[in-house]
């Protein structure tokens, strides 16, 4: 029974493992050029497992910045996570104790924390292992090969691999906006806002405004469409 | 400024947001807002960053709506994740061989 848990968070994994290869791939090649060695470039994303952080984290120590800028920057660009984590911890198996829940909260990420909320049952923690580990392989594997060995995968193939992320989240996101209206009008808001954030506000950050757009997106779902029962 | 401080600065900052919630935090939620809104919070976050990012995801935003609408033709029908993940990077990378 475990090891089916851990097998099938595997499984739901390989996409996000796969996505994290060639994004980081990019990653890897950006903290190379910002003076950094292939180690310490992976040494950060083992650390981390997050992308917009990790970029500008980057960029905080090619500047040269200080440890207390590092931090409201990681603050800022990664309090999403929080959010993430307060959402994931309504829906723990029993079996979540604290030490487990202490390890796998180092692998909340936008896309691990997607495919765990978009599951129907309890979460077990080896099931969260198991997404987490083949993620972690990804994007640790992609910023070491994208730091050491530059350009790996022909132009065509990696620009291709580039809309495997979005891909999965599109699989998430519209089968249930499919069946609840709701879920439907908060995605379309989300994404309008978004659209709009980009065209209008091109200076803010991208982590930023995500965090903006979903929450704005959220709040009118709350206000317009709460939800009268309670979720397994 | 040794790296190795930068690093575990970053690293220990991301931990913690990450960690405090989950770990900590045991009552059920019982404000129906709050229930609600975090019900809606991944799906929004993720719409978030998918649209726009997706077009400008293979560098040209033919070859990105394509794969875009492959996706969200499988994705209606419900097809697993990796599938729809998969054919939308096949669908963007055949539309660039046309190109």
């Amino acid at each position: 029974m475990k090891q089916s848990a851990f097998l099938k968070g595997l499984l739901h994994g390989i996409p996000i493992g796969l996505g994290y290869l060639s994004v980081s791939f990019g990653f890897g090649i950006l903290a190379v050029k910002s003076g950094l060695s292939a180690l310490e470039a992976s040494l950060i994303s083992l650390t981390n497992l997050t992308s917009a952080g990790q970029a500008a984290g980057v960029e905080v120590i090619a500047a040269g910045g200080t440890l207390l800028e590092m931090a409201l920057v990681q603050l800022t660009i990664n309090i999403r996570y929080a959010l993430m984590a307060l959402s994931l911890s309504q829906k723990l198996d029993q079996s979540f104790t604290l030490p487990h829940r202490l390890l796998a909260a180092y692998g909340i990420t936008d896309e691990i924390f997607g495919v765990c909320a978009a599951q129907e049952k309890k979460l077990r923690p080896t099931y969260m292992y198991g997404i987490i580990s083949i993620s972690t392989a990804g994007w640790v594997t992609g910023t070491f090969l994208g730091a050491a060995a530059g350009e790996l995968l022909p132009a065509a193939v990696s620009a291709a691999l580039g809309i495997m992320l979005y891909g999965m989240f599109i699989a998430i996101v519209v089968p249930p906006a499919r069946k609840q209206r709701s879920v439907l009008c908060v995605v379309l808001a989300a994404a309008a806002l978004s659209i709009a954030c980009k065209c209008l506000l091109p200076g803010l950050s991208g982590g930023f405004a995500v965090i903006l757009c979903a929450v704005a997106a959220s709040v009118l779902g709350a206000l317009l469409f709460p939800r009268e029962e309670e979720d397994a | 400024m040794s790296i190795a401080i930068y690093i575990a600065v970053m690293a220990g900052v991301t931990y913690l947001i990450r960690m405090i919630p989950f770990a900590f935090f045991r009552q059920k939620i019982t404000s129906k807002f709050l229930r609600s809104f975090l019900y809606y919070i991944p799906y929004a976050v993720l719409s978030a960053m998918t649209i726009p990012a997706i077009f400008y995801s293979t560098g040209n935003m033919v070859t990105a709506i394509a794969g875009t609408v492959m996706a969200l033709v499988l994705a209606y029908f419900d097809l697993p994740l990796i599938v729809v993940a998969l054919a939308a990077s096949v669908t963007a990378f055949v539309t660039g061989l046309f190109l």
